[in-house]
C-alpha cells in the first residue's frame, strides 16, 4: 500500500480502515442472505427501484426484434400461416375428444366419491432476461406479485416443464430452471408409471435421474412426467427424455442422463401455472397421535 | 502508435475538471451496458462495464469516487443478477481498494502497461465472487468465468477514451 496520505492534510480514515469496513459490511448481508435469507425484502425494494431501468435496457433489444419481424418475408409467413392453421385443425379434434373426455371423466370421479382433480390457472409471462450469475440457471419474467405470482410456482412452455418461480418482485419474478443445480422435481415413467427423482446439473441440456437401481425398468427414449406427488407440481407435465443409461454393477445405482423436454432458450414467453393449494395436509402427524393416544387408553383399560 | 508500452509518462493532455453529475452518468451507462439482454456467448464474453468505470474512477479520481458508490453499485448488481447479496459488493470494494492503491502507478505505465494491471485487478475481484460462490456451496462453472476479465481488459483502451470524450478542452492551449 503506497499510498498513505500526508499527515497534515485531513482525509479521513485510511484506506485500509476503509476496505476493512466496507468489506465487513458486505460479508455480513452476504452470510445473512446465504444462510437465513434474511435480504428478501431489502431486494424486494431494490428490485422495484431497479425495474424501470431493466425495462429500458429491453428497449434496444425489443426494437431489434420488431424491425426483424417487420422484414419477414412474405413465403415465410405463408408457411408459418399453413402449418399453424393445420395445427390448429389438429387440436381442435382433439379438444373435442377432450371435452368428452372431460366429462366422462367427472362423472366417474363423482360415482367413485372423488376429489376434483386440481387445475391450474395461468397467465402467459415474457422472458425478460436470462439471469447473468454465471453460477445460477435462471430467468428474469415480466409478471410479479402485483399479477398474483406466489414463490414456488410451477412455470411451463409449450412443450414442457420450465422450472419454479425462486423470488417474486412487485413487477418481476427470478424462474428457477429445471438444470439449476438445486432442482429436483419428482418424476413419473410414462411408459410403466416408474416414480423417480430428477435432478438438475448446473448447466443447460442435460439432466440427470439419480438412485435408481441398475435393474431398474427405463429405457433411452422414455419420456418423464412430472407425478404430481411433491403437491409442487401438477401431475403430468412433460420433463424429460431419456438420452443414455449407464448400467455398471460396480455401483449402486444406474446413471441416467436426460434431456429437458422444453426449449427456454427458443422462445420468450413462458406460461406461469398457480401454486397447488388444494393439496391435502400430510397425515404423519395426525397417526402419530392416534396411536399415542391409543397407547393411553390402552393403559387405562389396564 | 508507436508509443513505447513503458516509460511514457502521462504525456496526455490536461482534462477538464469533473463535475459530480457526470461521475453518476458514467455509472448510469455502464450499469445500463451490464443489464442489457445477453444471452449465450455475448454473455459470456460480455465484459463487466461497472468494474471498468470504477477502476478508472478510482485510478484518475481517487479522492472524488470511493467505496461508497462500489458499494451501492455491487448492492444494484447483485439484486439484478439475482446473485448473492452482498457478493459484488465486497468484489467492488476490493476493485476499488485495488485502484486507490496503484493509482499513481498505473499512471506511469503506457496503454498495454495499463491493460496489464487492469488485468490483474479484475481477475482478482472475480476471483473473490468465485470463492464467496464456492463457500456457499456452489460449483465452478468453467474456466470461461474469467473471459470477461480479459474481454475488460481489452476494451479499456476504448472505455477510457469513451469517458474522457467530454472531459478534453475545447480550445487547445497552444492556440491561444
Amino acid at each position: 500500500m503506497e499510498y498513505s496520505p500526508l499527515p497534515f492534510f485531513q482525509r479521513g480514515p485510511s484506506l485500509v480502515t476503509r476496505l476493512i469496513l466496507f468489506s465487513l459490511a458486505a460479508l455480513v448481508l452476504l452470510f445473512a442472505d446465504a444462510r437465513f435469507r434474511y435480504m428478501e425484502d431489502i431486494r424486494g425494494v431494490v428490485g422495484a427501484i431497479l425495474y424501470p431501468l431493466q425495462e429500458l435496457a429491453e428497449v434496444p433489444a425489443s426494437i431489434a426484434s420488431r424491425v426483424g419481424q417487420y422484414f419477414v418475408l412474405q413465403s415465410t409467413l405463408q408457411r408459418d400461416n399453413a402449418q399453424l392453421s393445420q395445427e390448429a385443425f389438429v387440436n381442435a379434434t382433439l379438444l373435442q375428444k377432450q371435452e368428452a373426455l372431460l366429462v366422462e371423466n367427472e362423472n366417474l370421479r363423482e360415482l367413485l366419491k372423488l376429489r376434483p382433480r386440481f387445475e391450474p390457472s395461468a397467465q402467459v409471462a415474457e422472458i425478460l432476461y436470462r439471469a447473468r450469475d454465471p453460477f445460477v440457471r435462471k430467468i428474469v419474467v415480466d409478471k410479479g406479485a402485483t399479477d398474483g405470482v406466489t414463490e414456488g410456482a410451477p412455470v411451463i412452455d409449450a412443450s414442457g416443464l420450465v422450472g419454479q418461480v425462486h423470488r417474486v418482485y412487485p413487477w418481476a419474478s427470478e424462474v428457477a430452471l429445471i438444470s439449476d443445480r438445486e432442482q429436483a422435481i419428482p418424476v413419473q415413467v410414462v411408459r410403466n408409471g416408474l416414480r423417480a427423482v430428477i435432478f438438475g446439473l448446473g448447466y443447460d441440456g442435460a439432466l440427470e435421474v439419480r438412485f435408481m437401481p441398475v435393474n431398474a425398468d427405463i429405457e433411452k427414449g422414455d419420456l418423464l412426467v412430472t407425478s404430481g406427488i411433491d403437491g409442487a407440481y401438477p401431475s403430468g407435465l412433460p420433463v424429460a427424455f431419456v438420452d443414455s443409461i449407464e448400467r455398471n454393477a460396480a455401483y449402486a445405482f444406474a446413471r441416467i442422463t436426460c434431456r429437458p423436454a422444453s426449449g427456454v432458450g427458443s422462445h420468450r414467453q413462458v406460461m406461469m401455472l398457480a401454486n397447488a393449494d388444494s393439496y391435502p395436509e400430510r397425515p404423519v402427524a395426525a397417526e402419530r397421535v392416534t396411536r399415542k393416544s391409543a397407547i393411553g387408553e390402552q393403559g387405562k383399560a389396564d | 502508435m508507436g508509443v513505447p508500452a513503458f516509460g511514457k509518462a502521462h504525456a496526455e493532455e490536461m482534462l477538464l475538471p469533473v463535475r459530480r453529475e457526470y461521475v453518476v452518468l458514467s455509472f448510469f451507462v455502464a450499469f445500463m451496458l451490464n443489464m442489457l439482454p445477453l444471452t449465450g456467448w455475448a454473455l459470456m464474453l460480455r465484459p463487466d462495464f461497472v468494474a471498468l468505470v470504477l477502476l478508472y474512477w478510482g485510478i484518475e479520481h481517487p479522492r472524488r469516487v470511493g467505496f461508497t458508490p462500489a458499494f451501492l453499485l455491487g448492492l444494484a448488481i447483485d439484486v439484478a443478477d439475482g446473485s448473492l447479496f452482498g457478493q459484488h459488493a465486497l468484489a467492488y470494494c476490493v476493485l476499488m481498494a485495488c485502484a486507490i492503491a496503484l493509482h499513481r502507478r498505473v499512471t506511469l505505465f503506457g496503454l498495454r502497461g495499463q491493460m496489464l494491471h487492469v488485468l490483474g485487478v479484475l481477475l482478482f475481484a472475480q476471483l473473490i465472487v468465485l470463492v464467496v460462490r464456492q463457500a456457499a456451496g456452489d460449483a465452478f462453472p468453467g474456466w470461461w468465468y474469467f473471459l470477461p476479465s480479459i474481454s475488460g481488459c481489452l476494451v479499456w483502451p476504448f472505455v477510457r477514451r469513451l469517458i474522457t470524450v467530454p472531459l478534453r478542452q475545447r480550445v487547445k492551449p497552444e492556440d491561444l
